[in-house]
């Protein structure tokens, strides 16, 4: 009985079984390892072209499919029941968080976080509020683990998506541009292995001969490419934030950022979301280079700017190369 | 299933045109007067409905009823409070609010589309109060907006508020954004 509850509950065949069973309470207890160090051979390693940015965090990913993926709609991949990720977050060398996702019905996922112990040997489940303070990131700067519910701003509510684990992040046809880019690493799944072994099914048949690509020069690529990992999981017109008709989605982006917004740029009476040619009015940018509470973007899971990116979209909406005139 | 129903008395009142085309099923009325009851006990009024000068003193602008800080009303630079333990000022209208947290303006809670919560889903309003985030997803929610409060509220009763809120004149008024303490200029290396 005691093992056969859970697997119950997981099929969804316990009687009147709405709510997802609780996250076990040690990520060795979650089926990532196989002995304490050694990832299971049938957690495949994968990395998105696209990363989110963590303030600088190493990542690892890996993923559990116990069967295939229903690849049809092209931008809304469904997932096996049983289907988890996992993606563990290390600062300076020293493993601070693990995530998981874990599909345990037709329409319901588990969301948890593992913060790791001390001595490196295990994490223990972070509590449905978060942890506001895991780890130094930077000198007086610390790393907060997101609660469950900030979980579900980025990954969805009732549809929810594995957000690195797409055609597009995992397009053969990968953008040597990205930002903070990880490069493919030997054993690490691509789209070509997830057909051959037969992971993907009903995706259309040229899907390997014409993989997703953003469209654009290779500045207008890295940069909208970037927008969709780290900003349109919150910016996209199928979730609409209410007031807002900002979408950044690499499709939508350039043409709903035309506008002057509600938050204009301090001291720039022409502030615009977007204004080509002038990164200084542009609010995108703005709002990207922040880390007061109230005008940074994302508004969570970063306190650090990152960077390269602001370097990237300043020169990209100066050069405005998506500009047919300019 | 019940907005399956009311939607079909709602039908069923406009086609028999009984009554007024706007009656609501009870089972809604009686949700918009709780919800009503609640904002007024709550004390929802004191910040998102302006006060004017009236011959007794300040009173509630009832013409702009919970539409929060006036978008004509454009505050000048908050006074700097010095002496401790002073350490927050509020406007004249009590919508804006000056503070450690930097300047906040109460928010507009009538139904227009725009400016208000009338693109909002009851299933938005609850992930706000849940979240403390600012729609949900956003930055946190900015004090002296009593959030904690409300997530000491039922289920039922955020539902009886929400729909009050859907239920009254939408106000179309653009509340200003808020402001950081110390903004923070972007890096220009
Ligand atoms: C700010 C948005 C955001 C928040 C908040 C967020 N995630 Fe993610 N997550 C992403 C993005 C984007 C990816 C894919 C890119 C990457 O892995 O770098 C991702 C990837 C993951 C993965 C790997 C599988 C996948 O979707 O690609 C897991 C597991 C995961 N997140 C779990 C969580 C959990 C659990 C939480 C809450 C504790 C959480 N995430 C909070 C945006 C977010
Ligand atoms: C976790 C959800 C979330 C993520 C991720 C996120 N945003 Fe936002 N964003 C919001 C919310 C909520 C608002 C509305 C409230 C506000 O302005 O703070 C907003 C507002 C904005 C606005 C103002 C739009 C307007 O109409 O004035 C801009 C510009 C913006 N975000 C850019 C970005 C960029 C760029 C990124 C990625 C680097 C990003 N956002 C990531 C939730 C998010
Ligand atoms: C003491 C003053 C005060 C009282 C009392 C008050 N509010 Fe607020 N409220 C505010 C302020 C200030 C804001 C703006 C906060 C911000 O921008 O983060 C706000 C914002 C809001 C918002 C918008 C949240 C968002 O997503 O940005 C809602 C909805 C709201 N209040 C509802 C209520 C309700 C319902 C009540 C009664 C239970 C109430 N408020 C009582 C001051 C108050």
């Amino acid at each position: 009985m005691p093992t056969l509850l859970p697997a119950l509950l997981a099929l969804g065949a316990w009687p009147g079984a709405a709510k997802a069973p609780a996250p076990p309470r040690l990520l060795s207890q979650t089926g990532l390892y196989a002995a304490p160090g050694l990832v299971a051979a049938r957690n495949l390693p994968y990395a998105p072209q696209y990363p989110l940015w963590t303030d600088g965090a190493a990542k690892a990913r890996w993923i559990h499919l116990p069967a295939a993926i229903d690849g049809r709609d092209e931008a809304g991949w469904v997932f096996p029941v049983g289907t988890k990720a996992w993606k563990e977050f290390a600062f300076g060398g020293r493993k601070v968080e693990t995530r998981l996702l874990w599909k345990t019905g037709p329409g319901t996922w588990v969301f948890a976080s593992y913060a790791w112990n001390e001595a490196q040997t295990d994490a223990v489940l972070v509590p449905e509020g978060g942890l506001p303070d895991a780890a130094e990131v930077a000198p007086g700067l610390r790393h907060g683990i997101p609660s469950r519910a900030d979980c579900r701003d980025c990954h969805g509510q009732e549809r929810v998506e594995v957000l690195g684990f797409t055609a597009l992040q995992l397009s053969p046809d990968r953008d040597p541009g990205a930002l903070h880019g990880e490069p493919l690493r030997p054993g690490m799944i691509t789209l070509k292995d997830l057909v051959a072994r037969r992971l993907l099914r009903r995706a259309r048949p040229d899907l390997l001969s014409r993989p997703p690509r953003i469209a654009g020069d290779p500045a207008t690529r890295a940069a909208l490419g970037y927008l969709q990992a780290n900003c349109a999981t919150c910016h996209r017109a199928d979730r609409p934030i209410p007031g807002l008709d900002l979408d950044l989605r690499p499709a939508h982006a350039l043409r709903t950022t035309a506008g002057a917004g509600s938050f204009p740029v301090p001291g720039q009476p022409e502030s615009r979301i977007l204004s080509p040619g002038h990164p200084e009015r542009s609010a995108l940018l703005h709002r990207m280079g922040s880390r007061d509470p109230i005008a940074q973007m994302p508004p969570l899971g970063t306190v650090r700017v990152d960077q390269a990116a602001v370097d990237h979209v300043r020169r990209w909406i100066a050069d405005a190369p998506f500009v047919p005139s300019h | 299933m019940t907005l399956n129903r009311s939607f079909l008395l709602a039908i069923l009142g406009l086609t028999l045109g009984t009554g007024t085309a706007q009656a609501a099923p009870p089972a809604q009325t009686k949700l918009v007067q709780h919800g009503a009851y609640l904002v007024r006990v709550a004390g929802c009024h004191d910040c998102h409905t302006p006060l004017k000068m009236g011959p007794k003193g300040p009173e509630p602008d009832m013409s702009r009823m919970l539409s929060g800080h006036p978008e004509g009303l454009q505050m000048p630079p908050a006074p700097k409070l010095t002496e401790a333990p002073w350490g927050w000022a509020g406007s004249l209208t009590m919508t804006a609010f000056s503070g450690p947290w930097g300047v906040s303006y109460a928010a507009n809670l009538t139904p227009d589309k725009e400016t208000g919560l009338g693109a909002w889903t009851e299933a938005q309003f609850f992930q706000m109060v849940r979240s403390a985030r600012h729609l949900g997803q956003g930055r946190a929610i900015l004090p002296p907006m009593p959030i904690q409060n409300l997530q000491a509220a039922s289920d039922a009763d955020l539902k009886a508020i929400f729909a009050y809120l859907h239920s009254i004149p939408a106000v179309k008024n653009k509340v200003p954004a808020p402001i950081a303490p110390a903004p923070t200029p972007i890096p220009m290396h």
